[in-house]
């Protein structure tokens, strides 16, 4: 493998519109530029963000499209259990997951329409077939000082795997998290990658 | 050192814009080509003209007067709304242009948040005007100033069309140069050209003909279209915009020796096709939506007498609906090889709940659903609209949607045809602006007794939040008038004009029932700001809490579906998330009491 190819990475983000998958998708983003790699990324926008399910593709280096093929991608990082299982055809046998154990229930669950399946066998049946890293990161963010900082526990997650150093990823977390924000969310940088780290 | 940075898409086009030097901006807004006016009317250091303007038709108008006027100018829209706009638009190719006019038209394959998947290369091919088709964002952005001087080289308008991928993808984007010198404008009076009587469309579109062949030339020496023989391959790839990039992903990772034509602009270039149809026995034709490379490429084909197959949409190779991608790519190419296909693996699967999308917690539109729904109740039919409200398919009150501002025609159509059963149908406030007013004026002058509702959130929320007229400021946040929807309707005759606040049940009941039993059109405009827009803008409720004592359990207030109530089966006692924005419908719903402000 000569050294284009390990800069070479795609990742999905999975999750539901509104936990901040965009900015997820941004920080790496930004981060990559900053690294000198090719970048592309797609992105649920319009209709589809109001509360349904979302998935970007993020590819660091790389100078194609933005659409990662089936069976494609490296990792896949779900902000929410569900949301994990929904895209796997597009990650590879034996991928990583990392995965935000806490469930946003559905509408259509609610009014008792249909069910939510147990986390646990989620996290079991991910297990089958790909490495899993799973622990609720809203948790780790409300540690962190902020709830809303789940995005960034999950990037801090992800980032040992990425082709990007860690100093260029917080710099761009600073970039891109509002002003007041930034040191709760380094924090939740730091804790999330420790999650990784020690499992 | 050149500039690189992290961009979206349209973010990108619209530093194309700038880099090209334009003067003149107008758009409506549609997804996925929304972002562009927003970024380019949120720049502090301005030096052209951006607006929303009310409708498609009325901004390819505007961008005309720019044009004629000797400025470069931009209209921007989603797919759908270039029929909106087909009027001006067809008529212009006859007339053409003096400043460089670029319409920038985005597609939306697989309909991420569209009505239909309809594929403007057509229109450009209608229209007989050149049509740039952008690959990535980068070359999106590099592709808008070559088209300025195109238009203005040949004087005709050009159409730029992305796709949802290359407008909402994001990439590493080198940035150019943004010129400093602008053209002052200076309308001529050419009336041979600006007025289109018979006598001067005739020769004009004789004119639009015999430029056909040069703009084709011109486009096949382009950077947008190349060629790239391999002396041995026997199989030639042509892919057309963004499906060329899958192509040639799919390509180098097996290692597949193929000849490569690339198209970017059309009208496709003839000499590159023939080129590559003279090296190879076989053609596979790969680009999205509809197979217009390929009808091309099978003319050529037949016409040069040359006996190579060409394999696409219309022999079944390559799907013809949806977009595609470099799987979609590899299946093609299994069939074309005639390779087996691994069969889907069988293994377990989970069952997932669906999660489409919803409205927000505290959306207004939902509020008037339910209140709609008890005093129409189950029999009434309910046309709607374009708008976050569709999504109100699942109070049971959106029960059509064809395109802007139909749902009060449709409704008086279900009326004239004898429907008995009354009808209530719903339109947004931008979209009553856009197209919706023409549509109340006429089933007001027609007598249609239907009652109209005007989802009034003083905004338009779905595209991102863009002013509409009746919100009193411009797409660069400059104060203007602020048109009264009510006073509007009443000038254009209607008799029955009530205005409600939709958070306040009971108000918008008896409302919607004095307009069931008017004879006659009846309007309802149900006015409550966005709740997005509304927090933005510094409004802040207090939050509900269920009292878990008083909770009966009844599930009232759950089938409200608002997303911030949930249910515990456990202890049968409804619960509400800090989602909650503090509307207080599910207090009113309630008959327990058990919904109560949070106390501070």
């Amino acid at each position: 493998m000569n050294q284009a190819e390990q800069k070479k990475l795609d990742l999905l983000i999975t999750g539901v519109g509104g936990q901040g998958a965009i900015l997820a998708s941004d920080i790496i983003g930004k981060a990559a530029v900053t690294a000198g790699l090719p970048i592309r990324a797609a992105e649920t926008h319009g209709m589809a963000q109001r509360g349904g399910s979302v998935v970007n593709h993020i590819r660091v280096g790389n100078d194609y499209g933005s659409m990662i093929p089936k069976k494609g991608a490296d990792l896949l990082l779900a902000l929410e259990p569900m949301e994990a299982v929904r895209y796997l055809d597009l990650l590879k046998d034996g991928g990583v997951i990392i995965v935000n154990t806490q469930p946003i229930i559905p509408v259509a669950v609610t009014s008792g329409l249909t069910k939510y399946p147990e986390v646990s066998d989620i996290l079991d049946f991910l297990s089958q077939k790909y490495i899993v890293k799973a622990f609720n990161a809203d948790d780790v963010a409300f540690e962190a000082g902020n709830r809303f900082a789940m995005n960034v526990v999950m990037v801090g997650a992800v980032s040992i795997y990425l082709p990007i150093s860690k100093e260029i990823l917080l710099e761009s977390v600073k970039a891109l998290v509002p002003q007041k924000t930034i040191e709760v969310n380094l924090r939740a940088f730091e804790m999330g990658r420790q999650k990784v780290e020690e499992s | 050192m050149t500039m690189r940075e992290y961009m979206l898409g349209n973010v990108a086009i619209a530093r194309g814009l700038l880099e090209g030097g334009v003067q003149v901006l107008a758009g409506y807004p549609g997804t996925p080509s929304s972002e562009i006016i927003d970024t380019l009317a949120a720049r502090e250091d301005r030096d052209y003209h951006v607006e929303w303007s009310v409708n498609e038709k009325v901004a390819m108008e505007v961008v005309v007067g720019a044009a004629w006027a000797g400025v470069r100018s931009v209209v921007t829209m989603k797919h759908v709304g270039l029929n909106v706009a087909a009027d001006p638009f067809m008529t212009l190719a006859y007339a053409g242009t003096k400043g460089g006019l670029i319409a920038i038209v985005a597609d939306d394959p697989s309909c991420h948040s569209s009505q239909n998947e309809q594929d403007t290369r057509r229109y450009a091919q209608f229209a007989l005007v050149p049509c740039f088709d952008p690959s990535t964002p980068q070359e999106a952005k590099d592709m808008l100033p070559y088209a300025f001087e195109f238009s203005e080289r040949f004087e005709v308008p050009v159409i730029f069309r992305p796709t949802t991928r290359i407008s909402h993808g994001k990439s590493d984007i080198e940035l150019g140069e943004i010129p400093v010198e602008k053209p002052a404008p200076n309308f001529e009076k050419l009336l041979d050209r600006w007025v289109m009587l018979p006598k001067n469309a005739r020769p004009r579109h004789t004119h639009l003909l015999s430029i056909q062949q040069p703009i084709e030339d011109a486009l096949a020496e382009s950077p947008w279209n190349s060629l790239e023989l391999k002396p041995d391959a026997k199989l030639g790839v042509i892919g057309a915009g963004i499906a060329s990039v899958y192509a040639k992903e799919a390509l180098v990772e097996l290692g597949l020796e193929v000849s490569f034509l690339k198209i970017g602009a059309y009208p496709v270039p003839r000499k590159l096709i023939l080129e590559l149809l003279k090296n190879v026995d076989a053609v596979l034709v790969f680009e999205e939506l509809e197979p217009i490379v390929e009808e091309q490429v099978k003319m050529i084909a037949q016409e040069a007498g040359l006996e190579v197959s060409v394999l696409g949409k219309t022999n079944g190779f390559v799907p013809r609906e949806g977009e595609l991608d470099v799987s979609a790519f590899l299946e093609v190419l299994k069939k074309t090889f005639d390779l087996d296909t691994e069969p889907e693996p069988s293994g377990t699967s989970l069952e997932l709940a669906p999660r489409p999308p919803a409205l927000c917690a505290g959306c207004s539109h939902r509020a008037t659903f339910y209140s709609m729904k008890k005093v129409f109740g189950k029999d009434a039919i309910y046309p709607s609209d374009i708008g976050c409200y569709t999504l109100g398919i699942q109070s049971g009150t959106v029960e059509t949607t064809l395109c802007m501002g139909s749902s009060i025609s449709v409704a008086s159509g279900l009326y004239h045809a004898g429907e008995k059963r009354p009808i209530c149908c719903s339109i947004g406030d931008s979209t009553f602006f856009h197209s919706g007013m023409n549509s109340l004026l006429n089933a007001i002058v027609n007598k249609a007794n239907i009652t109209v509702t005007i989802l009034d959130n003083r905004i338009t929320a779905m595209t991102g939040h863009q002013p509409n007229p009746g919100v009193g400021y411009t797409a660069t946040g400059e104060p203007t008038v602020q048109v009264s929807l009510a006073e509007l309707c009443k000038a254009m005759g209607a008799e029955f004009v009530s205005v409600v606040d939709p958070y306040r049940l009971e108000e918008t009941q008896e409302a919607f029932k004095a307009a069931k039993e008017f004879e006659g059109p009846a309007v309802v405009i149900s006015r409550q700001p966005c709740v997005i827009s509304g927090k933005r803008a510094g409004i802040r409720r207090v939050p509900y809490v269920v009292e878990p004592e008083k909770c009966e359990g009844c599930k009232q207030c759950v089938k409200f579906g608002c997303p911030a109530i949930e249910f515990n089966e456990e202890n049968k006692c409804a619960a509400i998330t800090t989602l909650c924005s503090g509307c207080g419908v599910c207090a009113q719903i309630c008959k327990f009491e058990a919904i109560q402000e949070v106390k501070r």
